[in-house]
């Protein structure tokens, strides 16, 4: 492979996470490959265990503080490899050109410090050069552009003072704060009630356009990623097994999970059937990896053909959009087009 | 902040109350039981019937017993006296009346042995604090090695260790055997620093091993449980250096159930370690209170009682405050 072509801004490559327990090898992420442009958003869609979140923090470098987890792989961030990066420089662009939006920020936001502080720190961790008032003045800055009301008010708050999606404001201001070039938002939305969810996502889309940043976009909702991805990854059992366009992903999937998920979504653009269908079983144990393709006890096409579900691992093939599945493509599409589409 | 403020020390005074109310409920309620008459204890069995009533009019035995109580709180806030005729006897305030046994006033001689178990408590705690917390945030930082499990199971055998156990071993060994410390003798401060530092040592020592295995134990759960919370995992993500994590987001908030303990365990040593002062013969709160229970010295039991328990409701209070400025949750609670 020659280097004509310039690397992507993010590109990822054979990254492997596992967490040695006392109950066994946790195979937490397999072999994932996947990049992302500046600008563009990539959407990461599975279930709970499904390892999005552990891909996540392997990009901030956050499991190096965990003595028992092995990461392997690479990770090219504008051009610097992270796996092998040492801790100084790792911390150096943590926070700092990459950051992370959490979950649920009230845990996430510390108790005993105010928002306000918080924020500065962050800001002055990466710019030590700058006076503390220079810092408060960015801080304000922040949270007034995130939408929150009296910010230089706010800012001496603590985060327990704020509601829920002001909280999630805030950790959005703190994850900006030095205007990363790629934000990592671990289901943001997760925690909040479904209005403020829309206005915590167009918020994100603003800042985005704004700041020109790429964004990973953590998710189990498949609204959330209809909503602003460009580009889908879908998981299952610590595995990339589709992973394409976001418009092809939707209009066509190919894996028959992805299919399960679009099926047990709920929607407003359809007519109002019956109940909707969940995939069959439980997310598989990431000690105890099902042989195989890891999907196939929960697979309704797994029997079709020969044992293959059950001896290899399908690998992940298909240029632009590709899948990791034994079925061949032209059954694939009859299936979709016959048993699945109508009923989506 | 004030609002709080002013709300805890409401409680501080109403707690004190209560206390003094059942310590002289049972003070007044012991004899009673025991079938023993007070007046006999203040001036011995062989007295006549005269000077018996005249002690009884005295002490103000013969009142009811809630004017008995009212004069209790009244001598300790504003002093009384007692009145045998023309014979009048200032006691004043803070006043916890007279000794069955010396005819000393309580107030005084419990004043004069306070320095040594506040010299023998503050010296300990501070030992115990700096050693307990800093071997449980390297345990926890280092959880599963070597250091981790010996520090650990030290800390095991010093809270199965019974004081009079380490005690006596630790004064055989560095007092008789290696002669390295001088033998007991509490040396007041400002007598000598330096004798009362020697003299100390192996008490402080001895008390703060037992402690300080307890904190180490307590600081490594706090911090592990805290090392675990989604704001350190933020603070990482910061790009926020190791010992800025560990040393400001984590241990202030593992710490704060540390502040808790400490407040009640150092009040309740400063009412007295009758263990540790008996078995290094110093004189001290605990050791009164171990002479006046032997001898049924109801006024000094009463006395010690007082000071033991306003200790713990002043480090109660400390806590509490130390608490709302720790934590910005607590005040608005």
């Amino acid at each position: 492979m020659s280097s004509v072509t310039p690397r992507p801004f993010l590109e990822v490559k054979d990254l492997t996470v596992r967490f040695e327990t006392d109950d066994g090898i946790v195979q937490a992420v397999t072999e994932s490959n996947f990049s992302l442009e500046a600008g563009k958003t990539l959407g990461i869609v599975g279930e709970s265990g499904s390892g999005k979140s552990v891909t996540s923090l392997a990009l901030l470098g956050l499991h190096r503080t965990r003595s028992n987890a092995k990461v392997s792989g690479q990770i090219w961030l504008d051009d610097q490899e992270l796996v092998t990066a040492s801790d100084q420089d790792v911390r150096a662009l943590r926070g700092g050109k990459m950051s992370m939006i959490f979950q649920d920020p009230l845990s996430a936001m510390h108790p005993y410090y105010t928002v306000g502080a918080q924020i500065v720190e962050a800001y002055r961790v990466h710019n030590p050069k700058v006076s503390k008032k220079a810092a408060r003045e960015r801080a304000i800055d922040m949270l007034a552009r995130v939408g929150i009301p009296q910010p230089s008010r706010r800012f001496n708050d603590y985060a327990h003072q704020f509601s829920g999606g002001m909280r999630q404001r805030a950790m959005i201001a703190m994850a900006l704060v030095n205007d990363p070039k790629l934000l990592i938002a671990d289901e943001p939305t997760t925690a909040l009630d479904v209005t403020v969810q829309a206005q915590i996502l167009d918020l994100i889309r603003d800042l985005q356009q704004e700041f020109h940043s790429a964004v990973i976009m953590i998710t189990h909702d498949l609204g959330v990623v209809a909503e602003l991805a460009d580009d889908v990854l879908v998981m299952y059992g610590g595995k990339i097994i589709e992973r394409g366009a976001a418009v092809d992903l939707f209009q066509r999937p190919q894996h028959p999970y992805t299919w399960g998920l679009l099926g047990s979504m709920p929607r407003l653009d359809r007519e109002v059937r019956d109940r909707l269908t969940p995939v069959k079983g439980s997310p598989p144990s990431l000690i105890n990896l099902p042989s195989g393709c890891a999907f196939h006890p929960r697979c309704p096409y797994a029997g079709r053909n020969g044992d293959r579900s059950f001896t290899d691992t399908p690998v992940l093939t298909g240029g632009a959009h590709a899948v990791a599945c034994h079925l061949p493509a032209e059954e694939r599409a009859k299936i979709f087009k016959e048993e699945v589409a109508p009923n989506l | 902040m004030l609002a709080y403020l002013i709300r805890r020390l409401i409680n501080a005074v109403l707690t004190l109350l209560v206390v003094s109310l059942v310590t002289f409920g049972i003070f007044f309620m012991v004899p009673k039981i025991t079938g023993s008459d007070p007046a006999l204890l203040y001036i011995g069995k062989t007295s006549d019937a005269a000077s018996i009533e005249g002690i009884r009019v005295k002490m103000g035995l013969n009142d009811p017993v809630l004017v008995q109580y009212g004069k209790f709180l009244k001598g300790l806030v504003a002093g009384r006296d007692y009145v045998s005729g023309p014979e009048v006897t200032h006691c004043d305030a803070p006043c916890l009346g007279y000794s069955f046994k010396t005819e000393q006033e309580v107030t005084p001689l419990l004043m004069s042995v306070l320095p040594v178990t506040l010299s023998l408590a503050l010296g300990a705690a501070i030992l115990w604090l700096i050693i307990g917390v800093s071997t449980g945030v390297i345990s926890a930082l280092r959880r599963g090695s070597l250091l981790d499990r010996t520090v650990m199971s030290a800390a095991l055998f010093g809270v199965s260790m019974p004081i009079y156990f380490t005690g006596l071993i630790a004064s055989a060994i560095f007092v008789y055997q290696l002669g390295w410390l001088p033998q007991g003798q509490y040396v007041p401060f400002l007598e000598s620093p330096s004798e009362w530092f020697t003299q100390l040592l192996l008490p402080w020592i001895t008390l703060a091993f037992l402690f300080a295995a307890t904190y180490a134990r307590l600081t490594r759960a706090n911090m592990l449980e805290t090392l675990g919370e989604d704001y350190i995992r933020t603070a990482r993500a910061k790009g926020l250096p190791e010992r800025v994590v560990i040393g400001k987001h984590a241990l202030r908030s593992g710490l704060t159930a540390i502040v808790t303990v400490f407040g009640l365990d150092l009040g309740a040593l400063l009412g007295g370690a009758v263990l540790t002062e008996k078995v290094f013969n110093l004189r001290g709160l605990g050791y009164q209170a171990l002479q006046a229970i032997q001898g049924n010295d109801l006024p000094v039991i009463l006395g010690v009682t007082m000071i033991a328990a306003g200790f713990i409701v002043i480090a109660n209070l400390v806590v509490d405050l130390v608490y709302g400025l720790i934590d910005p949750r607590v005040r608005l609670a």
